[in-house]
């Protein structure tokens, strides 16, 4: 399948191992990986932030960028919500009838990358080795926005080698909120540091999950915190190769 | 311009771009139960920890001295219109007692209107064998009468036999609170014990309920 | 502490100070802890939730919709039931009709039951002010009202006070309470019961809100769990209920569907202990005199918001508060208004405007958008939908003045207008990032990098972005 990648703003700049990671397992899988080049930022921070009418240009950008591409994966729960869900209203807003009409046809066509391995491509093994105990937090764009239920972790109980272990309170956010973490950076570092109590309860060497903001925030403090537990993008687990 | 114009005023003009055709309302939720409805009834209302008794329907005023007895309630009062036989020896609300004289008696047996076995509740509508709101509510013993007949099943299949513009008390269990810690305490200010007694169900209680669609937890 | 909410500061000052309060998060914790369980394994009892959470919105809009109508209806049927039907525009409307009705009834005090659209217009202050004492008969309005305290809970006010501070407030504050009194719930509760017994029996006027009012049959409905509720609906001689424009519901019917969606919803029981109905007055059975007096105040504004409007549907069951991972840390006050959590960050700016006060346009942005209560709410409100409305509501309302967010959020726009100018900003970030690093890491940074710096580290920035990795392969 040729697949077109949207990298998202956010791990093109601070996370390229992770899209260097779902370029390795797609093309394991035998799936043409292309990227187009014009590709910039989804708009989620300018939406989420207040500042709907500054997202108006990002959408038409996003709209051009992949009308040509029939599949789009992103490593990022929250960036394919904003692009599935928010879109539209986006497009509503600018009152431009005609991109309104490019949203409905471009939005469903994008994907999450656990999506897209389990629904579209079929698989749940995709023939990873990570030898590391293991737990997932499920971030809640991808819990209850995109709903991606027990996909990713379909996805890293087939890894072989290993050792995933359940995160207490899983649900709960994490309290990064994008720029929640910033205007209301008490009560993120508060969830966060609750999060990170759990996290250090499942003994754990890898938290992963399917969005890098949120392991940046979590990672943060476990940083700060000096652990010894290291955050790390679900893609790059799914793409570990044995030797 | 009356406050009322001007709110109905802002009201319209609110509404000016919404479509005004009526919202379907889709009622695709369960509307009845199958089962033993006496049987789960009893058990929910126990759940409450609201005392439940069953009797046969000639049993009754010798079940209803039985939990006065046990309760230790000495002075009852009644709606006037309560089978004089169910409690022999009570005071009847006729003419009305005041205020101080009912806070001044033990207990009140009444009848009701409806019981809901879903939810464990009676629904008195001051209709027949029930009184005013205000003899239910004073005393600190309630006795309520079930017919295993006014058992319905669920919450919309007693909201079709009840008319709305009678003054209703639903009742699900003793006065509590949840107030402290979200712990929830019975005996706040309405009647601290309830004992419901069923009546005309039969003598054997079937092994099990069985429901269709709502299942038990 | 004063009752009012009168200059309450922006939500992250007010939420700073309450997560310095251990014990109140302590409280809090255990408090929303036990009422989850509860709601979930009560949900989880009906295969048709869903089905019942669809029609309860449908009913709501359906009623929001033709808000007019039913208003008129029921003010028909309850008029023709004996009730006498008042408006008021604003609080000050609506305070004034209920002090006249207390003055004209020769009373100098009420009992109240617990409603949150008295608090909403500071009733309780308006009658203190007019020589009316006001009794506050709910057991936790009780301890927020002895304990000089402000409500930080729809269904619960005074859900940050634990047993033993419960126990230490009607001591200091309860006549006739002992040091024999412990902190056992039920002897609480009992105290509570002795306090107020004579209060309702003499009472001659009531003042309470409404659940539910039914246009085609003129009911009100009160849902409650204590009595306390029945004994102001029914032993005075006059009833005065204060109900916002938007509880209504079309018909009697619809009862069906509320009824089981609030006690499942709020205090995670099959039903709530009692539910009490009336329309107009009965002869002979409870008051002589009733008056229902329908409160705007606001209202209208937020009927007038295409997305804002669903926040109207609210049957105040507070499950998206219990729900609300920000509002188990700071508490309800914090949201500088009787309507806390996240219910109370899209409806507070509504109803006051979002540049009403200090507080009101801090209150959408006091989420993470986790959408844990959209998931609970039962009447389907999506709340991070609205959140994220009034949030551009709030900015819409600054433009024109300068702002140091929206120049870097211009800023923003501008290198992500196109590929080429993205690069230079990612050059810039690398470069940046690696002047600041120290051990692979970004440690605490002054200025507006604070925020984020203060507790967390930040990786040091790859040198190679993804794209320039894409381009060399
Ligand atoms: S918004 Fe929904 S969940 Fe929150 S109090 Fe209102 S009805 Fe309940």
């Amino acid at each position: 399948m040729r697949v077109a990648l949207f990298i998202t703003c956010f791990n093109d700049t601070l996370f390229p191992a992770t899209g260097q990671a779902v370029v390795r397992v797609l093309e394991r899988l035998g799936h043409e990986v292309v990227f187009p080049p014009d590709q910039t930022c989804c708009g989620q921070m300018h939406f989420n932030t207040g500042y709907q009418r500054e997202c108006v240009p990002l959408v038409r950008s996003f709209v051009d960028t992949f009308a040509d591409a029939d599949v789009v994966v992103a490593p990022s729960a929250s960036c394919v919500g904003m692009v599935r869900d928010f879109h539209g209203r986006v497009a509503e807003v600018s009152g431009d009838r005609g991109l309104a009409a490019a949203v409905a046809e471009t939005a469903p066509r994008v994907h999450e990358f656990t999506e897209f391995l389990v629904d579209i491509a079929g698989v749940t093994d995709v023939g990873a080795y990570f030898p590391h105990r293991v737990t997932y937090h499920p971030t809640c764009h991808g819990l209850r926005l995109l709903k991606l239920g027990d996909r990713p972790q379909a996805l890293l109980r087939a890894v072989e080698g290993i050792d995933l272990v359940d995160l207490p309170d899983a649900t709960e956010c994490c309290g990064f909120g994008g720029t929640f973490a910033v205007k209301n950076s008490d009560v993120s570092v508060a969830m966060g540091t609750d999060k990170v109590a759990r996290v250090l309860a499942t003994g754990a060497e890898v938290l992963t999950a399917a969005d890098n903001s949120c392991l940046m925030h979590v990672g943060g403090l476990l940083s700060r915190s000096k652990s010894s537990v290291r955050v790390m993008h679900l893609a790059e687990i799914l793409a570990g190769e044995r030797g | 311009m009356t406050a009322r114009e001007e709110i109905l005023g802002r009201i319209r003009s609110a509404l000016s771009t919404v479509d005004k055709t009526e919202t379907v309302v889709s009622r695709d939720y369960e509307q009845t139960i199958e089962g033993d409805l006496v049987e789960l009834f009893a058990e929910r209302v126990a759940d409450y920890r609201a005392t439940v008794v069953r009797t046969a329907a000639d049993r009754l005023p010798e079940a209803i001295a039985e939990q006065l007895a046990h309760f230790g309630i000495s002075s009852v009062v009644t709606p006037a219109d309560l089978p004089a036989q169910w409690v022999p020896h009570a005071d009847t609300d006729a003419p009305p007692l005041r205020v101080p004289a009912l806070d001044a008696t033990d207990g009140v047996v009444t009848a009701c209107a409806v019981g809901i076995a879903e939810t464990g509740t009676i629904v008195l509508d001051a209709g027949a064998g029930q009184g005013r709101r205000a003899l239910t509510l004073v005393p600190d013993f309630h006795l309520c009468v079930v017919r295993a007949d006014q058992i319905v099943g669920t919450v919309p299949e007693a909201i079709a036999r009840l008319d709305g513009t009678r003054p209703l008390t639903w009742i699900s269990g003793p006065s509590a609170t949840s107030d402290i810690e979200l712990n929830r305490v019975e005996g706040v200010h309405g009647p601290r014990i309830l004992v419901v007694v069923i009546a005309g169900a039969p003598e054997e209680v079937p092994q099990a309920t069985r429901m269709s669609s709502i299942s038990t937890p | 502490m004063t009752g009012t909410w009168l200059g309450m500061p922006p939500f992250p000052e007010a939420a700073r100070k309450a997560l310095g309060d251990t014990q109140l998060r302590t409280n809090l914790r255990k408090a929303t802890g036990t009422i989850r369980g509860k709601r979930a394994a009560v949900v989880a009892e009906r295969a048709d939730w869903e089905a019942l959470r669809v029609a309860g919105k449908e009913i709501k809009d359906r009623t929001l919709h033709n808000l007019d109508t039913y208003l008129e209806q029921l003010e028909r049927n309850v008029t023709a039931a004996g009730g006498v039907v008042h408006w008021a525009r604003d609080a000050a409307e609506a305070n004034r009709i209920v002090i006249d009705l207390v003055r004209a009834a020769d009373a100098d005090e009420v009992v109240k039951v617990k409603s949150m659209a008295t608090q909403e217009i500071e009733l309780n202050e308006a009658l203190a002010e007019a020589g009316i004492a006001a009794y506050e008969t709910d057991l936790a309005e009780l301890i927020v009202q002895l304990g000089h305290d402000r409500p930080s809970h729809i269904l619960v006010p005074a859900i940050h006070r634990n047993r033993a501070e419960i126990r230490d407030i009607f001591l200091r504050e309860m006549p006739g309470v002992t040091e024999a009194l412990t902190d056992d719930p039920a002897e609480l509760a009992a105290a509570a019961r002795a306090h107020l017994r004579r209060k309702f029996l003499t009472a001659k006027v009531a003042v309470s809100g409404a659940n539910f009012a039914v246009a085609d049959s003129g009911t009100l409905v009160v849902v409650e769990s204590e009595g306390n509720g029945r004994m102001c609906l029914t032993l005075p001689e006059v009833l005065i209920s204060v109900v916002g424009i938007e509880k209504l519901v079309p018909t009697w019917q619809d009862l069906e569907v509320m009824l089981q969606l609030l006690p499942r919803s709020s205090t995670g029981e099959r039903m709530n202990p009692y539910t009490s109905t009336w329309t107009g007055v009965t002869p002979g059975d409870g008051p002589r005199e009733f008056h229902l007096i329908l409160l705007d105040n606001g209202r209208t504004d937020a009927l007038a918001d295409d997305i804002g409007r669903q926040a109207l549907r609210c049957i105040r069951c507070s499950a998206c508060l219990n729900v609300c991972p920000v509002y188990e840390r700071t508490g309800g006050h914090a949201y500088g208004s009787v309507y806390p959590g996240p219910i109370g960050a899209i409806l507070t700016p509504q109803l006051r405007g979002v540049t009403a006060d200090e507080v009101s346009p801090t209150l959408p942005f006091a989420s993470t958008l986790c959408g844990a209560c959209y998931e609970v709410c039962p009447v389907l409100i999506d709340i991070p939908q609205a959140l994220v409305h009034l949030r551009a509501k709030a900015v819409d309302a600054k433009r024109g003045k300068p702002s140091a967010e929206r120049a870097a959020m211009r800023v923003a726009q501008w290198f992500f207008g196109s590929s080429r100018r993205l690069r230079v900003a990612q050059r810039l970030v690398a470069t940046g990032g690696r002047v600041l690093s120290r051990r692979g890491r970004i440690g605490r940074l002054p200025g507006p990098l604070k925020g984020w710096s203060g507790a967390r580290d930040t990786a040091t920035p790859p040198r190679r972005t993804f794209r320039t990795w894409w381009e060399s392969r």
